[in-house]
């Protein structure tokens, strides 16, 4: 079999010398800085144009969804921050969801619109590292810098409230993990007025810059059957012009009480996803906004599991070497992570740790559709398609 | 490309780099780290310290609940029947042994929400770092405090009580 393979190659080599055209294969990545972590691209060039593009996956393989199999549910939280790793709080919200959906319980309404602000801010700090990124890779360094020090000031907030920058183990199964510190709000609210400065700074930067409507514009289009056909969500497919959002779809946690639009795009290039994801961190803001003005007060976690008396301990170390039990059945929770819908399949056999954590990452289903981006389009764009994808590597391997 | 797309492009062009410019003139927001360091949250998740009572004693009690919750497995502790003629703790048992291997430690801090006397805490410190995989195997010495309060964490903090500054 292995001869016909050779004579085919052969067969085909020859043709093209024919043509008198050869082409060539390229490796981008897996140690390239363009391509967001450790993806790695086999392209077959002609010339300038890519022929064909192969993805490959696996190098930040950690085995995160067979290890929670052997955690306590409380111990699963952690190890889910690490997979998302620019957003890990919409992985702890989405973990968190679905127990809950299996225990029967809800956390209480502050501990909600607490999540909702914390989601909120990690979709912004999720979205600068794309602006900020996606720009250098243009060569547009000055945006880099002043997006990642928007982004600092967001996880020094991350660090104030749970004492961890990047993974913050915020959230817990029936609430949140602490209240807000004092002085906290006005925190959120200065940045949120400096936020609403920069953000304005980059689009003056960036929006109306001939140089870069000209390397994001037509670049890397998809339409809206092709979303379809490969079931792209997230704002990927609010650039071609569907208002699909789970926060709306399937309304989670405290979201159906506030007010935001989903901005979408007809045109479904790269520039297009940048104009969404701009204006979805002006959206973020806004949610931040009224759940500041409307946080009401009370309890942070749910009935029952917060300690009734000063020697009794909450639920999550009341048992501290068997956790807490989880009643057998299944849940699914959707949320809306920055790069798209995060599902997440939480199957208990009634015993303290899960018998299987499945998640559906946006991040792999995306990065299915890169070939469709990068094929037929200049080796040059390619590195823009890859950004305006936003893959990030942890969640596409898991 | 016609005269008035070129003008536009101009414009939107001078005005980046009007933003850029503007920025000559604001403070930085870097700092010069080794020689100017940031001071954490009170909140902050760093290096683990066991504290004391105020008299000296030693409060850990060798309950081995930090080991069994450790999502990582970082935590090494062994107990020892607490000496009647001379106690190090103010229970029946103490740790003889508490290591904690720091190439492991993710910081989540569960083993010091967990801790029922208020022995095992996470400090401000942040650098941490070692030539050989021996040295960051910290030992009980050099997680006990020099003296009562040494670690500078209060323990309310992980009631949620905590300060912010």
């Amino acid at each position: 079999m292995w001869k016909e393979q050779i004579d085919l190659e052969l067969e085909r080599v020859k043709t093209d010398q024919e043509k008198g055209t050869e082409t060539m294969v390229l490796n981008l990545g897996p140690q390239h800085p363009s391509t967001h972590g450790v993806l790695r691209l086999v392209l077959e060039l002609d010339g300038e144009r890519v022929v064909h593009c192969e993805p490959h996956i696996g190098y930040l393989h950690t085995g995160i969804e067979k290890e929670c199999e052997y955690r306590t549910y409380h111990q699963v939280v952690p190890l889910i921050d690490r997979m998302d790793y620019l957003s890990s709080l919409h992985e702890e919200m989405g973990y968190v969801l679905a127990v809950e959906k299996l225990l029967g319980i809800e956390a209480p309404k502050r501990a909600q619109y607490i999540r909702v602000m914390m989601c909120e801010l990690s979709r912004i700090a999720s979205h600068l590292v794309w602006l900020g990124t996606g720009a250098l890779e243009l060569n547009v360094s000055s945006v880099f810098m002043y997006c990642f020090r928007d982004r600092e000031s967001i996880l020094d907030l991350f660090e104030l409230i749970s004492g961890a920058r990047m993974f913050p183990r915020y959230f817990r199964v029936g609430g949140v993990m602490r209240d807000l510190p004092r002085g906290f709000e006005d925190a959120v609210k200065q940045f949120v007025g400096e936020f609403r400065v920069h953000w304005k700074e980059y689009h003056d930067l960036l929006t109306k810059n001939p140089i870069w409507r000209m390397r994001n514009e037509g670049i890397a289009v998809l339409t809206r059957e092709q979303c379809y056909a490969y079931a792209l969500t997230g704002p990927i497919l609010r650039a071609c012009g569907v208002a699909y959002d789970t926060r709306r779809a399937f309304p989670y946690s405290a979201y159906p009480e506030f007010e935001f639009e989903l901005p979408t795009q007809p045109a479904g290039d790269a520039y297009a996803r940048y104009l969404v994801r701009m204006s979805e961190m002006e959206q973020s803001l806004r949610i931040v906004e009224q759940v500041l003005a409307k946080l009401p007060q009370g309890p942070i976690v749910a009935e029952g599991l917060q300690p009734s008396s000063k020697s009794e301990r909450s639920v999550w170390w009341r048992h501290p070497h068997r956790g807490f039990l989880v009643p057998p059945g299944e849940s699914y929770v959707t949320v809306e992570s920055p790069r798209g819908e995060k599902g997440y399949w939480v199957v208990s056999d009634g015993s303290n740790k899960p018998l299987r954590v499945r998640m559906r990452s946006p991040s792999f289903v995306n990065a299915q559709a890169l070939p469709l981006l990068v094929e037929g389009g200049y080796i040059a764009d390619a590195v823009v398609a890859i950004a305006s994808v936003d893959p990030v590597l942890g969640d596409v391997d898991r | 490309m016609s005269m008035k797309n070129a003008l536009e492009g101009l414009s939107a062009m001078l005005k980046g780099m009007s933003v850029t410019f503007s920025y000559l003139f604001e403070k930085p927001v870097t700092i010069q780290y080794p020689d100017v360091k940031r001071k954490p949250p009170s909140m902050f998740r760093g290096r683990h310290y066991l504290r004391l009572w105020e008299d000296g004693m030693e409060r850990c009690i060798a309950c081995h609940l930090c080991e069994i919750v450790c999502p990582a497995q970082a935590i090494h502790v062994q107990d020892a029947p607490n000496p009647k003629d001379k106690p190090i703790s103010k229970t029946a048992r103490y740790a003889a042994d508490f290591q904690i291997n720091m190439l492991r430690c993710i910081f989540v801090g569960d083993c010091e929400e967990v801790c029922p006397v208020d022995c095992i805490v996470l400090s401000d410190e942040y650098e941490l770092s070692g030539y050989t995989r021996e040295e960051m195997i910290y030992t009980k010495e050099m997680l006990t405090e020099k003296h009562p309060g040494a670690s500078g964490r209060d323990p309310m903090v992980k009631r949620g009580e905590a300060r912010m500054d």
